[in-house]
Parts: structure tokens; C-alpha cells; sequence
């Protein structure tokens, strides 16, 4: 019987990635099997002490690799267990062929991912082209402000993956660094009403049962492939309803909201933001800036669920408000075409509601780079002048040296 | 919202010294975050770490850029970082030297601001027989810092910190160090 650690609501200094290993640890899975790559090695250092010191029942496996990382998982998953891992930049890439093995076999693995920049040059810093290069694989995909909600993300993921209605895998990013390795106020909720809330282990057609034997990972050919995936499309649209009723059930639990999308003084909003990640908090502290000195009323739309993709929450935010024109902010590239990943969601979004804004599109942060205030404000700067029907080029990097 | 910015040497302690901050102020039910400016690390580099504390939940995830304290944590380090770099003149200066504040702006031309020093590279080789500064700065900027964090709660997180790493005598010696420039620290 593994001991009880945190037996109420307690606030505590944690890094992104304690953050993630304590709800790892409070999780309790069957397997954790992961391959340390920066800035995610001290998260696994943190759950392998937790597992050295009994705090955990879990299979512990270091493998030689995240490829063989994530096929750990598939066979765990595969055979019943609940099985969990954590990444990083060239270590989700290097994954990329088994996560949609993961999503294709519908195994409800769940994943930190310490959002970080992808080779060459090299570099280990916070940056989300590692996260957008999986985007097509097949996993739900949720994106954490800050330490706490990366937490509480974890604490849903299982619940989401293991419903019947989606059965599939789900990856929770964080910005490396600025969130996985700096220390802020973490809310931890009690052991046992963690315990409660994620509850059994839905186990759905396991490898292990001999009684029910089934078959794991057959072949596909031209007369059945394209049924499965079909089915994966129907699981994800499924998600986007379990993905709200487990935020319903978090918030009734732990008096928290989690909703798809997270807006911030939107309803009078001249000017809209739309960013994922951790610059989204930044972008906040700049909108009380600009409206309490300026009167410049501008709000944000922060992404929490990024697959499946919410175009009605955001098209309903965006209508709810005044906007004028809206800030597009990408911390990834999508060489060869127009903005970055979130910005062609986004387009589509007002496509598909048949009301286009003028959009702006940023690309911030790669490789680690600073997004600060003056930053923020300068795209706003860029937005107004679109609202106000100025030229403003197509792309606009933030805070490039030119 | 208090920003501080510590320049310090790789292997100096500062990042640690900077969580123990964040840590003692997040455990006297405030808020605050503690951000190294993570880069290739090399012992002797110098290197800048951050910290923001506050009554109210912090939002910003960037680095500090205008910072209201600065910590220098190695006296060599006036000569060759910019320490004053985005202060204007209501800042403040803690500085690890034998010098008196006057002395201190005297040579290095610093108009405005309001500057501390302590001789924390004393108090480290007396207490600590070892130039470990980063504690002794911390005692001393958390008198600096007045109501915001009380020393005894500094001294507790040092324990949780230290007390499975240290020995029971440089634990000790750890706490007499933060205590004592806590008291030697001096202004202007």
C-alpha cells in the first residue's frame, strides 16, 4: 500500500515539472516507461525517486529511447495497464512514428510534453514546433498556461482518454523553461480525491485476457485502413464533448473551470489575442496595462484544447466581444505557408462561422526567444492599425533581431 | 509586484538561493516566482537569475527587464556585467563587498538608486570556509525586502533544502551565514 502524502488542498513552490511528476505520482500508473531528453529529464528524476522510494506502485522502465519510450506505453496500454510517459522537443520527433500507433490502436496513453524547439541549430528551449510537428498523429492535444494547470491537466487526461466515447491518447504541453523549470504557487489537491476523481482503470478488449482473446495491431489493407481512420476522426469529435464534461466534473471537484478555451476581458474587447501557452499569461498582465493607462480595451482567447480544435468556442468568444481585428500568436513555424499552425486554424474557425476579422499573425518565441510586455504591445500596436484598416505586413515576428 | 534580477557566477548558488526565495514567499501564502535565465552554464560564467514576488497571482512568463532590486552576489562582477541595465533611479542595490554604499557609488558613478552592501564573501569564508556567497546575499536581501518574507521562514526552507544534502555542521553554518548578513547588511 503505497502511503498517503497530501491529505489536503495544499499550496506549495513547484516547477512545472515537480508539478507534473507529483500528479504523475498521485496518478499512481501501472507503467512509466521514458527516456530522459531536456527539459523533461527532471521530471522522470523526480518520478524515479518517488518510485526508488515506494511512493508509487508503478512499473518503472528507463528505456534506451523515446521510441522505444512510447512503445513501452502501446504494449502496457495494450495489455490493460495505464500507462504514462513524458517528452520533449526532438524526443516527441523521434516518438513520432509510435504516437499514431498509440492513437491507431486507441490506447489511452497519456503524455507530458515539455514544449521545446526542434534541430538544427540546436537548442533546448521553450518553443512549441516540437508539439506541432505530432499535431497529425492522432492525439487529443492540451496546452498549459502555467505549473498548476499542467497539474491539473494531467488529472483529466486519464479521464478523457479512457472514456469509452474517445479512447485515445492524450499529450499535455508546457512551455519548456519559462514553465518547466521556473518555480511558482501550485495548488495540490488531496491524494485520495485525486484518486477519486480519475478512478478505476477503464480497461476496454485487454491483450492480457485470455478468456476474451483479441487481436492488437493487425494489418490494414485497402479494403479496411480507411474505416479506422474514419473512426479516429468520430473519436475526436467525441472528445471534444468528453473534454468538456470532465472540466464540468473538475470544477464541481476542485471549484477550478477548465473549458476549451480560457477567455480574459473579452466582452468589450476592441482587439482580440489568441495564444497557447504560458505567453498567454504574460498577455494578460499587458491587456490590465494598456486598459488601466490607455483605455486600449483589448482581450484574449488562451487555447486549452488544441485537438480536437475548438472552432465554436472561439468563434462565440470572438462574437461575443467588440473585435475589431484579432492577433494571431504562433510559437511555431509553418514554412512555406501563411502564419503558423494556429493561425490557419483560426481562419478556418471564421470560415466555417462565415464572419472574417482581419487577422495578424505573430510568430513569437522560437528557440526560447523572449516574448515580453513590450512585445505584447507592439502586436497590439500592429492589430489596431489593421483594425483601423492600415497596411500591416502578412507575418510579424516578435522580437527578432533584424 | 517586486522584480529582482541576481547576476552571479555559475557555481555561486545564486539559482538556488533564488528558488529558496520564491519558495519561503509562496509558503507565507503569497506569490512569487523564481526564473533562471537557463543557458549553456559553465562554473565561473556569468549568469542571471530571476525572481518576482507578489501579494497577487503573477501572470508574466518573460524575463525581468526592469528590475526594482538587483542582487550582486560576486564583487568582480561590477566590473564586467552591466548591473544597472533597465534600473532607473528608485532601485535598489544589494552588493556583495567590503565596501561601504558611498564607496561603492563613488567608483562605479551610480547616481539615484538606494544601495546596501554586505561583505557576504567574508561572512561565506568564516562561516562557510568556502566562497559560497549565495546564502549570506539572500539574508541580506531578505532584509531588503522587509515585510514581504520573514527570515525564520527563509531559515526553515533552507533546512527543507539543505537538510537531507548537508551535514548537520554546514547546515548550521549555512543558517549562521544567512543570519548574519541579515544583520551586516548596511545602507547608505
Amino acid at each position: 500500500m503505497r502511503p498517503e502524502l497530501i491529505k489536503e488542498i495544499t499550496y506549495v513552490p513547484y516547477s512545472g515539472n515537480m508539478a507534473a511528476a507529483e500528479a504523475m505520482r498521485q496518478i499512481n500508473p501501472d507503467v512509466v516507461a521514458a527516456y530522459p531528453i531536456t527539459p523533461q529529464t527532471e521530471l522522470m528524476q523526480f518520478f524515479a525517486d518517488f518510485v526508488a522510494n515506494g511512493l508509487v506502485d508503478t512499473e518503472y522502465i528507463p528505456v534506451e529511447s523515446e521510441h522505444s519510450a512510447m512503445s513501452a506505453c502501446v504494449g502496457a496500454a495494450a495489455s490493460g495497464a495505464r500507462a504514462m510517459t513524458a517528452t520533449a522537443g526532438p524526443g516527441l520527433a523521434y516518438m513520432w512514428e509510435v504516437l499514431g500507433i498509440a492513437s491507431g490502436m486507441r490506447l489511452p496513453i497519456v503524455m507530458t510534453v515539455v514544449n521545446r524547439a526542434l534541430s538544427a541549430p540546436i537548442n533546448i528551449h521553450g518553443d512549441q514546433s516540437d508539439a506541432m510537428g505530432a499535431r497529425d498523429q492522432g492525439w487529443i492535444m492540451l496546452f498549459s498556461e502555467n505549473a498548476e494547470e499542467q497539474y491539473d491537466n494531467l488529472i483529466q487526461a486519464f479521464k478523457i482518454a479512457e472514456d469509452e466515447r474517445t479512447r485515445l491518447p492524450v499529450m499535455v504541453g508546457m512551455d519548456g523553461f519559462v514553465i518547466s523549470h521556473s518555480i511558482e504557487r501550485v495548488r495540490l489537491l488531496p491524494d485520495k480525491a485525486v484518486e477519486e476523481f480519475i478512478g478505476e482503470t477503464k480497461v476496454m478488449y485487454p491483450l492480457l485476457d485470455v478468456e476474451n482473446p483479441v487481436t492488437h495491431g493487425p494489418v490494414a489493407m485497402t479494403d479496411s485502413y480507411m474505416e479506422f481512420k474514419r473512426q479516429q476522426r468520430e473519436a475526436m469529435m467525441e472528445a471534444y464533448k468528453v473534454i468538456r464534461e470532465v472540466g464540468q466534473q473538475f470544477e464541481e471537484a476542485f471549484g477550478k473551470k477548465y473549458e476549451h478555451i480560457e477567455t480574459y476581458k473579452i466582452d468589450d474587447a476592441d482587439y482580440v489575442l489568441i495564444i497557447i501557452g504560458s505567453t498567454a499569461g504574460t498577455a494578460k498582465f499587458v491587456i490590465d496595462k494598456l486598459r488601466e493607462e490607455k483605455g486600449i480595451k483589448v482581450g484574449l482567447i488562451k487555447i486549452r484544447t488544441y485537438r480536437p480544435f475548438p472552432y465554436y468556442d472561439v468563434m462565440d468568444a470572438l462574437e461575443s466581444s467588440n473585435c475589431k481585428a484579432v492577433g494571431v500568436f504562433d510559437r511555431a513555424e509553418t514554412f512555406g505557408a501563411v502564419g503558423g499552425p494556429l493561425y490557419s486554424d483560426v481562419a478556418t474557425a471564421m470560415h466555417l462561422r462565415g464572419k472574417l476579422y482581419p487577422i495578424v499573425s505573430f510568430i513569437y518565441g522560437l528557440g526560447g526567444r523572449d516574448t515580453n510586455v513590450h512585445h505584447i504591445e507592439e502586436a497590439i500596436d500592429k492589430v489596431m492599425q489593421k483594425a483601423a484598416g492600415k497596411e500591416v505586413p502578412l507575418i510579424n515576428y516578435l522580437n527578432l533581431k533584424e | 509586484m517586486i522584480e529582482i534580477r541576481w547576476h552571479a557566477r555559475g557555481g555561486q548558488g545564486a539559482v538556488t538561493a533564488s528558488k529558496i526565495l520564491a519558495s519561503s514567499v509562496i509558503r507565507e501564502g503569497k506569490y512569487a516566482q523564481s526564473n533562471p535565465d537557463y543557458g549553456a552554464e559553465r562554473s565561473g560564467a556569468p549568469l542571471r537569475t530571476y525572481n518576482r514576488v507578489s501579494e497577487k497571482p503573477i501572470t508574466l512568463h518573460c524575463m525581468v527587464l526592469n528590475p526594482d532590486i538587483v542582487v550582486v552576489v560576486d564583487p568582480t562582477l561590477l566590473k564586467t556585467v552591466p548591473f544597472l541595465e533597465g534600473t532607473d533611479e528608485n532601485a535598489i542595490l544589494v552588493i556583495n563587498t567590503n565596501k561601504t554604499p558611498a564607496e561603492v557609488r563613488e567608483k562605479y558613478k551610480i547616481e539615484g538608486r538606494k544601495i546596501y552592501t554586505v561583505d557576504a564573501t567574508k561572512i561565506a569564508m568564516e562561516e562557510l570556509k568556502r566562497p559560497l556567497m549565495n546564502v549570506p546575499m539572500l539574508g541580506a536581501l531578505v532584509k531588503v525586502l522587509g515585510d514581504i518574507v520573514k527570515i525564520e521562514t527563509v531559515e526553515e526552507d533552507l533546512k527543507k533544502t539543505f537538510g537531507k544534502k548537508l551535514s548537520e555542521n554546514a547546515l548550521n553554518a549555512n543558517i549562521r551565514a544567512l543570519h548574519r548578513a541579515y544583520k551586516e547588511v548596511t545602507a547608505e
